[in-house]
């Protein structure tokens, strides 16, 4: 397996303050946004980034936290049963835009399930999406709305974000699997 | 007849003190020459160097099912593998529909037993009418009709002034009654034995003082009567102690044990895996008992308390079985698997082999005194019955009970890995041998 | 693209989570500390769905689920078909009456042909212990053991432990007073496991033939298991006590002298509460006998969890449909 680094920990605050700016502009302010981060990675990037709109904007963005794990559409083929932790939403959804934040979008089928998950909530008034490194290969028709790092892969590839909140430390690293060879 | 030749097995019989490596020529149904080669040449030879000549063997008890019970078991598959586990004699109890509770059901079964049977089979007869436990059967004239021994196996009985009733005539007559000792009002509903596993596993138990109080009854009565009192598969500690001191005491009790009970314990039921399995296979009446219990069993036996190994062999359909562990038949399939247990019971220390051989042949003979019957039972004696064993008391095995001869395949030990296995079987001068097939076992004694 | 020459270390692969690997939920003896709490945070989660306007989820969808009880029971059925329906799982009820099993059909028939109509997950209630492992034997399907005669009842000994955790957070050290029936009673054993397992004291209390006198014998020396006929003495200190319901046909069968005779000695009443530690919980399985094991102002006061048990056991019971499903998927 071989890594390498594509964000060290200051290119990644400096992608979320950016994100941060382009949420700020496209909706109206912040005003009556909902941030939701999808579990594991994408609620704390939520909470980073609803520290980084408290700084430009001045105004506080509710942060919730969703697990997606009971919506997947493949819990007959995954070998590893997702643990299920319970997701929280502090205020009401209805009539917000949401913006769901997760770190990496791939074939988009978690945000086809966070969707799922973000309906038995409420009903926003929109949703948005906005994502730390958009990998490509797509598999429905999703795309973000904001995007921190467009990064072309190769399916052999794989794209870790690390946090400090859930990994000690902040970056974000390509990583290759090794084709095994025979003996 | 064909004459046959067993050579150069090590000749083993409690009885006479033979023990010695020789040859046993049979001829005309009888024992024509032992020890010595004999002067004539043999139709059939079997080659026993490495494996023990024995007495045929004399089970005190088992069930053949025929009549009424013919999807469990019939007199034909049941004495066929009663003669594959080396048993040449059987006593068959009476626990069949209907049951041998009259002279014209005794003769019937006679009849049965001479067109079918394998081996010599002998009749038990029920104590009271129907094995109802309300009536006495008349035993005088079951006793004529060829009964070695009356019992209402699988039904106690309850009644204690009946039980002393039948004592008195069954004194009178000299026939041993054999009885399943358990007193059905603390036994009641039990399905395993009572303790700390049956209260783990939610099954209702039966406790040890069900079997130690019946038998403490029965002894008593026994004392009074001077009838002779055969108990039937102990397998409680207290009650090897109950049965010890009443032979210290001078009163005519004898008693027999099953292979399952020396070899196995309540464990059993539980099985070997991490979960328990509920093994349907171990429900058996008596109930397997503790460790303890086992370990007394084996020191009653070393003791000569206890007098003789009887199979206690209980064919079920396998549906039987298949079943809730409440709702199963109690019962093993036991003729096929008890040279195997025993003789790995000897190899690990537990049990000596003149223990093991006098309780499968001399032991039970005196017991039900079937000497008088059947000359030279239970012994190897010029002359005698050319009932024989031979046994290879080295090699491995594994239990496979499809392979059983019994339509019973119910046993608690399918897969167990045993040590010990019959080779080849004189009864009553017919000669069966173990298939080539089957020495594939070898390989495993060379480990 | 070329590597960096900086020094960098590959991202350590994610602490591994307890996986479920179990196909059949038979007992709690023997489930693993790690498998406990796997189930009990999955149930975090599904207590969260349940608290959500829609309150069910579609991850069970294609799922089919069988309740087969060949015992009466209201509750535990009932918690059974709402947490399976919350998972989108599809539910079939069985009972043994007025089906083929009223008719002789055999257990292991019984279980083959659910299996042969494409159920997933069956829920077995049987009034003879091991029932569910024979089934289990036989079928490829997961079975739960929604209670076998005196043996086991795991998703009740959980949803207890889950609503005890929710109180007390660890139960390491606690006092946990189980009274009554515990001779009869699968809820006692199964909790008795779970309970040892969380390094709580278990105190066993009840009339001496409603005992289970071997397994106590057997347990002496066990450092958290305590027995005692004296419920003064063994509440006192007791930070859980829970009652369990007392079969009138005890008294038919001679094991109690009287039902009169049992509530003098060892109805939870508030007398008796006021022995235990302040702010002691008090928990029953259901269905309740008031004024029998539990005095009814016991039953429904401040103290009582009763009803939050039931709605606990709703979440509990999904999480182990969630987890066994899971793996069944592999």
């Amino acid at each position: 397996m071989t890594s390498r680094r594509l964000l060290d920990a200051e290119a990644l605050g400096r992608t979320v303050r950016r994100l941060a700016h382009e949420i700020v502009e496209n909706t109206d302010g912040g005003r009556d946004v909902v941030l939701v981060g999808m579990l594991t990675r994408g609620y704390p990037l939520a909470q980073r980034l609803a520290e980084a709109i408290a700084r430009i904007e001045g105004v506080s963005v509710p942060v919730g936290r969703l697990d997606i794990g009971l919506y997947r559409d493949d819990l007959a083929h995954r070998n590893d049963l997702p643990s299920i932790r319970p997701s929280d939403i502090p205020v009401s959804i209805d009539g917000k835009t949401v913006v769901l934040v997760d770190d990496v979008l791939y074939t988009g089928r978690s945000v086809r399930a966070a969707l799922d998950a973000l309906m038995d909530f409420g009903r926003p008034a929109r949703v948005r999406l906005a994502v730390l490194v958009d990998r490509g290969h797509r598999e429905l028709p999703i795309r973000p709305d904001f995007v921190g790092k467009n990064v072309p892969t190769s399916p052999r590839e794989s794209v870790e974000v690390r946090l400090a909140e859930v990994d000690g430390e902040d970056g974000v690293y390509v990583v290759e699997q090794e084709v095994a060879v025979g003996p | 007849m064909t004459s046959i030749l067993i050579r150069g097995g090590r000749i083993f019989d409690p009885a006479t003190g033979v023990d010695a490596v020789g040859d046993v020529f049979v001829t005309d149904g009888r024992i024509a020459a032992l020890g010595t080669p004999p002067a004539e040449t043999a139709d059939v030879v079997v080659e026993a160097e490495g494996c023990l000549v024995l007495p045929g063997f004399v089970d005190l008890h088992a069930h053949l099912r025929e009549p009424g019970f013919e999807q469990k078991g019939t007199i034909a598959t049941e004495t066929e593998a009663a003669l594959r586990g080396g048993f040449t004699t059987v006593c068959a109890m009476p626990n069949t529909e209907p049951p041998p509770d009259s002279a014209p059901q005794v003769a019937d079964l006679l009849e049965r037993f001479r067109r079918d049977a394998r081996v010599r089979v002998l009749p038990v007869g029920c104590i009271t009418r129907g094995r109802q436990g309300r009536a006495l059967a008349e035993l005088a004239e079951l006793a004529a009709a060829g009964c070695v021994a009356f019992s209402d196996d699988g039904s106690p009985v309850a009644d204690a002034r009946l039980m002393r009733r039948a004592m008195e005539l069954a004194a009178d007559l000299g026939v041993p009654l054999s009885e399943h000792c358990d007193e059905p009002a603390l036994s009641r509903g039990g399905v395993m034995n009572e303790g700390a596993l049956s209260e783990r596993l939610g099954l209702p138990g039966a406790p040890a003082s069900a079997e130690v109080a019946a038998i403490a009854r029965n002894i008593a009565l026994a004392e009074e009567t001077g009838a002779r009192l055969h108990i039937a598969h102990v397998s409680t500690a207290r009650g090897v102690e109950l049965i010890a001191d009443a032979k210290a005491r001078g009163i005519p009790v004898t008693a027999e044990v099953t292979p399952s009970h020396l070899f196995l314990t309540e464990e059993a039921v539980w099985g070997p895996g991490s979960e328990p399995a509920y093994d349907t296979n171990a429900r058996i009446n008596p109930p397997l008992r503790s460790e303890a219990d086992r370990r007394a069993l084996i020191e009653g036996l070393e003791a000569g308390v206890i007098d003789a190994i009887a199979t206690d062999h209980a064919p079920h359909a396998a549906e039987d079985k298949a079943c809730e562990f409440d709702r199963a038949a109690p019962g093993i399939s036991c003729f096929e698997t008890a040279v195997g247990t025993l003789w790995t019971q000897i190899a690990r220390g537990e049990l000596r082999l003149a223990t093991v051989v006098r309780a499968l042949t001399a032991g039970p003979a005196s017991a039900f005194a079937l000497g008088h019957r059947v000359p030279g039972i239970g012994t190897l004696t010029v002359g005698g019955a050319a009932d024989v064993v031979v046994v290879d008391p080295s090699v491995a095995w594994r239990v496979d009970p499809s392979a059983f001869a019994s339509k019973g395949k119910n046993t608690p030990l399918a897969g167990c890995e045993l040590v010990g296995r019959v080779r080849a079987v004189i009864a009553g001068g017919v000669l069966w041998k173990e298939e080539a097939s089957l020495h594939a076992g070898r390989a495993a004694r060379s480990r | 693209m070329a590597r960096s020459t900086a020094p960098q270390t590959a991202p350590a692969v994610p602490a591994t989570q307890a996986r479920w690997t179990r196909k059949d939920l038979l007992d709690t003896e023997g489930l693993r500390r790690e498998e406990v709490e796997l189930i009990l945070s999955t149930a975090d989660a599904m207590a969260e769905i349940r608290r959500r306007p829609v309150g069910k989820v579609a991850a069970l969808r294609g799922v089919t689920v069988a309740t087969l009880f060949y015992e009466q029971s209201t509750r535990t059925r009932a918690s059974f078909e709402v947490a399976a329906k919350a998972l989108g799982a599809d539910v079939v009820n069985l009972t043994a009456a007025g089906s083929s099993v009223e008719k002789g059909e055999s257990l292991i028939d019984t279980v083959r042909t659910l299996e042969s109509i494409g159920v997933d997950i069956l829920v077995m209630r049987h009034p003879s212990a091991g029932a569910p492992a024979v089934a289990a034997k036989h079928a490829s399907m997961s079975l739960i053991n929604g209670g076998d005669g005196m043996h086991a009842h795991p998703t009740q000994a959980l949803l207890d432990l889950y609503t005890m955790r929710k109180h007390l957070g660890s139960l390491a050290g606690r006092r946990v007073v189980i009274v009554g029936d515990i001779l009869h009673s699968r809820v006692a054993r199964s909790n008795l496991w779970l309970l040892l397992g969380e390094g709580a004291h278990v105190v066993f209390c009840g009339p001496a033939t409603l005992l289970p006198r071997h397994l106590i014998r057997s347990l002496e020396g066990t450092p958290n298991f305590h027995w005692s006929t004296d419920l003064e003495a063994a509440i006192s200190g007791a930070d859980v006590v829970m009652a369990l319901r007392l079969q009138k046909e005890r008294q038919e069968h001679g094991l109690i002298p009287s039902v009169r005779d049992y509530v003098r000695r060892y109805q939870v009443n508030a007398e008796r509460l006021a022995k235990a530690n302040p702010g002691v919980l008090v928990m029953h399985p259901g269905p309740m006998n008031e004024g029998i094991e539990i005095s009814p102002e016991v039953a429904h006061g401040l103290q009582s969890l009763v009803e939050e048990q039931v709605a606990n056991g709703v979440a509990v019971r999904m999480a182990v449909l969630y987890l066994l499903a899971g793996a069944r998927a592999r």
